[in-house]
């Protein structure tokens, strides 16, 4: 299997401080690698690193054969699906239309894009969604929307989905569908995927490897390992006790 | 009506509306969704500078106050992305200084400036060809940007951040919309004035946004109401003694409040069909 991301001892800058420092790991194709910190870490930061939205002030950094200065040329096999926040919730779009952006880059600008109706179909058929076609994205509940959201990230058929905390504001059904539905298509399209969340059970129980920052990586490893470490108590300021039993009384319940 | 058409100068004014109402309400739509109302009454407010300094130097004011206008649109555009400084913060800096300078240099150069009126409150009827003219091209050059970007400015209104990560060149595309309310705004204050402009770039979007359930039926009723308003404000200045600017935005406000005691009448209606 080779490396989707490999990053190697990393260093972001902006406005001359450090946000980032020495991040190093690798991500492969069919993996899924949960990024866990506390807030102002850097994860959203690494996030856009690894699109090229960032500059590297120090290390190395190859994302799908592209080297930090040709990410840009890697974008359109990135799927990226931001914050919730980050939309306007009143524009008034289909669910087709919304799907439809993630179709856009600098390639298709004064284009028209060929097949998007398909793509746009298959995408939210890999979300279960494809009856939402033609509904308003403003009518749907929150859980819905994330998977369009989802489906908008996935329209270009991407080697590698970046995921930046995408159960927040999710009840717990919610969260736990859509966890489980990105289980399915990592296995289903053999898909890289880095998922950022603050919702450590349900990363730690669905990620393959677990990176710990807080602006410099603290711990990285397989779940279990991570969630033991007593690394995690000084990243986060407070004891993981409860949370490492309740993953493994999980854990041992699916076994 | 006949009679009316039958002037010349009406029948500029009407061309007037008609060309600055398609302007505004194209837009008006951009400015609801992407929330840039204040920006817009920054902008008109700003260009006062730029028309006090057209008017004492003997320069053409619409075009000063339109190079201050896009101006002023560009670089609180930049500025606010850059500088890490709230876009509404510098508008509302802009704003104010850029009355300042008018009021400054209005006083301090002291003469009889008899276009100031018309570009405070506007004249539509005090149109000429060459306005016309210039009405058109604007409206030309703006229709021209949202048909070549209309998707990637869907994109960047809907997640500007998503947009970006895409690989859509957003700065570059957000400037051109900035730069194209500048001009938006300077061609329409010789309608309704420079303290009555915002009001025709914000309300047609607005009742589009409480009328229409996509983007496509916002845009379009956007357009029609953009139109309908400032050429029935200019029949209704005709018939009565109303200056136009001010019927103009009055039908328009007039139209929203009907969207907000109408809507929820509609909705139940059509849930007790459901």
């Amino acid at each position: 299997m080779g490396n989707v991301i490999d990053a190697r001892d990393i260093t972001v800058k902006l406005e001359n401080k450090e946000v980032l420092k020495n991040i190093s790991f690798t991500v492969q194709q069919g993996e899924l690698v949960g990024i866990i910190g506390p807030n102002g870490a850097g994860k959203t930061t690494l996030l856009r690193a690894l699109l090229g939205l960032v500059p590297l002030a120090n290390g190395t950094l190859e994302v799908l054969g592209c080297s930090s200065t040709r990410l840009k040329d890697a974008r359109a096999a990135i799927g990226y699906m931001p914050q919730r926040q980050s939309f306007e919730k009143n524009f008034p779009l289909l669910v087709s239309d919304v799907v439809a952006t993630g179709l856009l880059s600098r390639k298709t600008l004064l284009k028209r894009i060929e097949k998007t109706e398909s793509k746009i179909i298959s995408s939210l058929e890999d979300v279960g969604m494809r009856s939402y076609l033609n509904r308003s994205f403003q009518d749907l509940s929150g859980g819905e929307q994330q998977r369009v959201l989802l489906a908008r990230g996935l329209v270009r058929q991407p080697g590698l989905l970046l995921l930046d905390e995408p159960n927040s504001g999710l009840d717990f059904n919610a969260q736990r569908l859509f966890i489980d539905l990105l289980i399915k298509l990592k296995s289903a399209m053999n898909l890289a995927i880095v998922l950022v969340s603050h919702d450590l059970v349900s990363i730690a129980a669905s990620s393959d490897r677990l990176l710990c920052i807080n602006r410099t990586m603290h711990v990285h490893g397989r779940p279990a390992e991570v969630m033991q470490s007593p690394e995690l108590d000084r990243v986060y300021r407070c004891q993981f006790d409860l949370l490492s039993g309740m993953l493994n009384e999980r854990k041992c319940s699916d076994e | 009506m006949s009679e009316m058409i039958a002037y010349s100068f009406m029948q500029r004014a009407l061309l007037a509306a008609l060309l600055v109402g398609l302007l505004c309400s194209i837009l008006s739509f951009f400015v609801v969704i992407k929330k840039l109302s204040f920006l817009g009454a920054g902008i008109s407010h700003t260009a006062l500078g730029g028309i006090a300094i057209g008017l004492i130097t003997g320069l053409n004011p619409v075009l000063t106050g339109s190079i201050f206008a896009v101006g002023t649109s560009m670089c609180t555009g930049y500025i606010s992305k850059a500088g890490k400084v709230g876009e509404d913060t510098v508008i509302g800096i802009f704003f104010a200084s850029g009355m300042a300078l008018g009021i400054a240099l209005i006083s301090s150069f002291k003469g009889y400036y008899p276009e100031l009126f018309t570009l405070l409150f506007g004249n539509i009827l005090a149109v000429t060809a060459k306005d016309l003219i210039m009405m058109a091209a604007v409206l030309f050059v703006v229709l021209l940007f949202v048909s070549i970007f209309f998707k990637e400015l869907i994109a960047i209104c809907f997640d500007e951040e998503m947009a970006e990560a895409g690989g859509v060149p957003v700065n570059y595309i957000y400037m051109g919309l900035l730069a194209s309310m500048g001009l938006t705004v300077m061609v329409s204050i010789q309608l309704v004035g420079v303290v009555l402009v915002a009001a025709l770039i914000v309300i047609p979007g607005a009742i589009a946004s409480r009328l229409s359930r996509n983007y496509r039926s916002m845009l379009l009723t956007s357009l029609l109401f953009g139109t309908g308003g400032s050429l029935s404000g200019l029949v209704l200045s005709y018939a009565y003694p109303i200056p136009p600017g001010a019927a103009i935005v009055l039908i328009l406000t007039l139209l929203f409040g009907l969207t907000i005691i109408i809507k929820p009448l509609f909705e139940r209606s059509r849930y007790a069909r459901i």
